[in-house]
């Protein structure tokens, strides 16, 4: 076993790219949960992301346009989920499950003749004299486009949620639908455009996977990280920054058990692999005993059906 | 223009017809599907529903069909408790994992003695093994008022980890020549759920999903557990008020749905798996919540939602060998009849009523 191999620099810039999948996913299912609508779909848009970014950026040769294909496939299949929950009142709970089910069967089906192929690689930010400098430079100044857009996203959704009259709306909906309908905002037609940017951010997120950390098609390559997004949003108790954080953390949880089984530390496989998910159960846990807290700061009509007749 | 009005009560006849109509707009968009794929819409559909059961090879599909519906059953009746009393267990794959590799670690134990106890024992212990992973999400629920839902999938990545580390540790087949495999079971005399009638498909597990699709019907329309969960699922308040308490309703619905899930497992390890490996889970855990709710969370329609994705399993075997469409066309299907389902459930709780003019 040699620790050494392992470097503090490239430990943290693989934690980032580690994370940002899992950032972007979980940042617009903060703001589909703020409007007071929990999608369980985020795995099968982030797998319908990535198999349609990968397909829009081989058939383009340009990862831009890779990352806009996974936007709208992601922001495609949630207009599923959109019908059934927004028109047809059917169960939250149950249609996210679906949504994950045939998002996975449907990338499947849309991938079958993808695999093994190499995706175009994405461009680095390179800005000569910063991105040389040691240990700053790799870790601020060295990465692909996406890593900064996701920073960028997660400040915005913060300004927006925060300090524009817009995302008041959209809080108000996702605290009291009826008091929201009954000042007249439209209820239906705020959440339909926060599940629309949910599923594109879970598509962007997924493109990432197929597109820059794997880089490849396999078949259900999220393997849970659309999951582990929605249990981000709880530990990051619906506030952007804390979700970065939380994602971050996640992370670092994933790559440190990875340097791990690649230095051959005593411990199989397998349980190195656990790992995430148990820390992802035993951090959800601890965010979630405090009741008071967890019910002060979840929006207060999570979940629930709003009919306007009522 | 349409629109809807809330009915005053949920209309039983659309209770009784929504699953009929989802299946029916399944066949219509799941034709539509594989004439996409360039493929005949109504050999498809053919091949899906009709040969497994009255087809030229019935005689085998059939046995299949027992073999695939057994696990499906068993898993969506514990699952459709908790969807009634509002409680989420979507891990049942893990609880399944678990149970199979627990029941099947007791056998693997008790190798090579021979005795009429091993196999009761072993599904026994399976039942503990789900049950138990059932409940962790059941105690992080009740103590620390974690969300069972991300909880319960969670610990199924924790399972099928925990189970490739079983087959690659401790439960290696010392005669496997290092595949990640256990020992057959097959070939352990007392451990081996062997078909009761040859060629019928009929196991053990296909029995036990029948008899306990009686128990679950008696248990939620006669026992005062199946009305505790009722009225906790309809009002968790009113139950409050009632005397139920709602942290036991969580134990037993994820506790009752664990065991069945882990019966169902080492069912499917010691019979149609025949050992434990890591293809070991093929998703039966998140099939039969489909299941659950196409059977409407209600015993005998559960039975009925089983065998018949179960017949699409077996059909679908069929469409991907003779029509060469890709095995996720198949999940897509299923995911469909889910959508189906859910998007007609509006019918029970709403009216669609003609806007007539001039009426605001």
């Amino acid at each position: 076993m040699d620790f050494s191999a392992i470097s503090p620099v490239s430990l943290i810039v693989s934690l980032i790219a580690a994370s940002t999948p899992i950032l972007l996913a979980a940042i617009g299912e903060l703001v589909v949960e703020k409007s007071g609508v929990l999608n369980l779909g985020v795995e099968g848009m982030m797998i319908i992301g990535a198999i349609t970014g990968f397909i829009a950026a081989v058939s383009t040769g340009n990862p831009f346009l890779g990352f806009l294909g996974g936007a709208i496939g992601g922001a495609l299949v949630s207009i599923i989920f959109i019908v059934l929950t927004q028109y047809l009142m059917a169960n939250q709970v149950a249609s996210g499950l679906g949504l994950t089910m045939i998002g996975l069967g449907l990338a499947a089906l849309l991938g079958h003749s993808y695999a093994g192929i190499k995706p175009p690689s994405s461009p680095h930010l390179d800005i000569a004299g910063l991105s040389d400098l040691p240990v700053v430079g790799p870790i601020l100044f060295n990465h692909d486009f996406i890593i900064y857009f996701s920073i960028i996203l997660t400040a915005s959704v913060w300004y927006f949620l925060n300090r524009t009259k817009a995302g008041l709306i959209l809080r108000a909906v996702g605290e009291n639908h009826d008091a929201a309908h009954a000042l007249g905002y439209k209820v239906v037609r705020v959440r339909i455009y926060a599940i629309l940017f949910g599923g594109a951010c879970a598509g962007i997120g997924g493109a990432y996977l197929s597109l820059i950390r794997v880089p490849q098609w396999t078949e259900g390559m999220t393997a849970g990280a659309g999951w582990i997004a929605l249990a981000i949003v709880v530990f990051g108790s619906w506030k952007p920054w804390r979700v970065l954080i939380g994602a971050y953390l996640f992370g670092g949880v994933t790559i440190l058990q990875l340097n791990l089984q690649a230095v051959g530390v005593n411990i199989g496989a397998a349980y190195l692999s656990m790992t995430p998910y148990i820390i992802t159960i035993i951090v959800l846990v601890i965010m979630s005993s405090d009741k008071k807290r967890a019910s002060l700061n979840a929006p207060a009509a999570l979940g629930k059906l709003f009919h306007a007749s009522k | 223009m349409l629109r809807l009005e809330a009915r005053p009560n949920p209309s039983r006849t659309m209770q009784a017809l929504t699953p009929v109509i989802a299946v029916a707009a399944t066949m219509i968009a799941g034709g539509i599907l594989f004439a996409l794929l360039g493929k005949s819409p109504f050999a498809a559909i053919r091949m899906l529903f009709w040969d497994p059961v009255f087809g030229e090879f019935a005689f085998y599909y059939r046995g299949q069909i027992l073999i695939k519906a057994a696990p499906l059953i068993l898993i969506a009746l514990g699952l459709s408790f908790g969807f009634r009393a509002n409680i989420w267990n979507i891990g049942a794959e893990g609880q399944f994992i678990m149970g199979a590799v627990v029941g099947g670690a007791t056998g693997l134990a008790l190798y090579p003695y021979e005795a009429f106890w091993v196999f009761p024992l072993m599904i026994i212990m399976g039942a503990i093994g789900g049950m138990l992973w059932g409940l962790i999400p059941a105690f992080l629920k009740i103590k620390f008022n974690a969300n069972e839902i991300l909880v319960s999938l969670m610990l199924v990545y924790v399972a099928s980890n925990f189970l490739a580390a079983m087959v690659t540790g401790p439960l290696r087949s010392p005669v496997g020549m290092n595949f990640p495999v256990s020992r057959n079971f097959s070939e352990y005399a007392s451990a081996a759920n062997e078909e009761l009638i040859a060629g019928t498909g009929m196991h053990w597990g296909v029995v036990t999903a029948f008899l306990a699709v009686i128990v679950a019907y008696i248990a939620l329309t006669r026992h005062i557990a199946g009305f505790q969960i009722q009225v906790t699922g309809q009002s968790a308040r009113a139950a409050k008020f009632g005397g139920i308490n709602p942290n036991l309703t969580i134990a037993l619905c994820l506790g009752l749905s664990g065991a069945l899930a882990g019966m169902a497992g080492i069912f499917e390890a010691t019979g149609p798996a025949g050992k434990l490996s890591t293809n070991f889970p093929v998703g039966y855990g998140f099939t039969a919540i489909i299941v659950a709710f196409l059977g409407r969370l209600n015993p005998i329609g559960v039975l009925l939602a089983g065998l018949l994705l179960a017949i699409t399993f077996v059909g679908g075997d069929v469409v991907q060998t003779e029509l060469q469409v890709p095995k996720a066309s198949i999940q897509v299907f299923q995911g469909m009849l889910l959508f189906f389902l859910l998007g007609s459930e509006i019918l029970v709780n709403f009216r669609l009523r003609l806007n007539k003019k001039g009426v605001a």
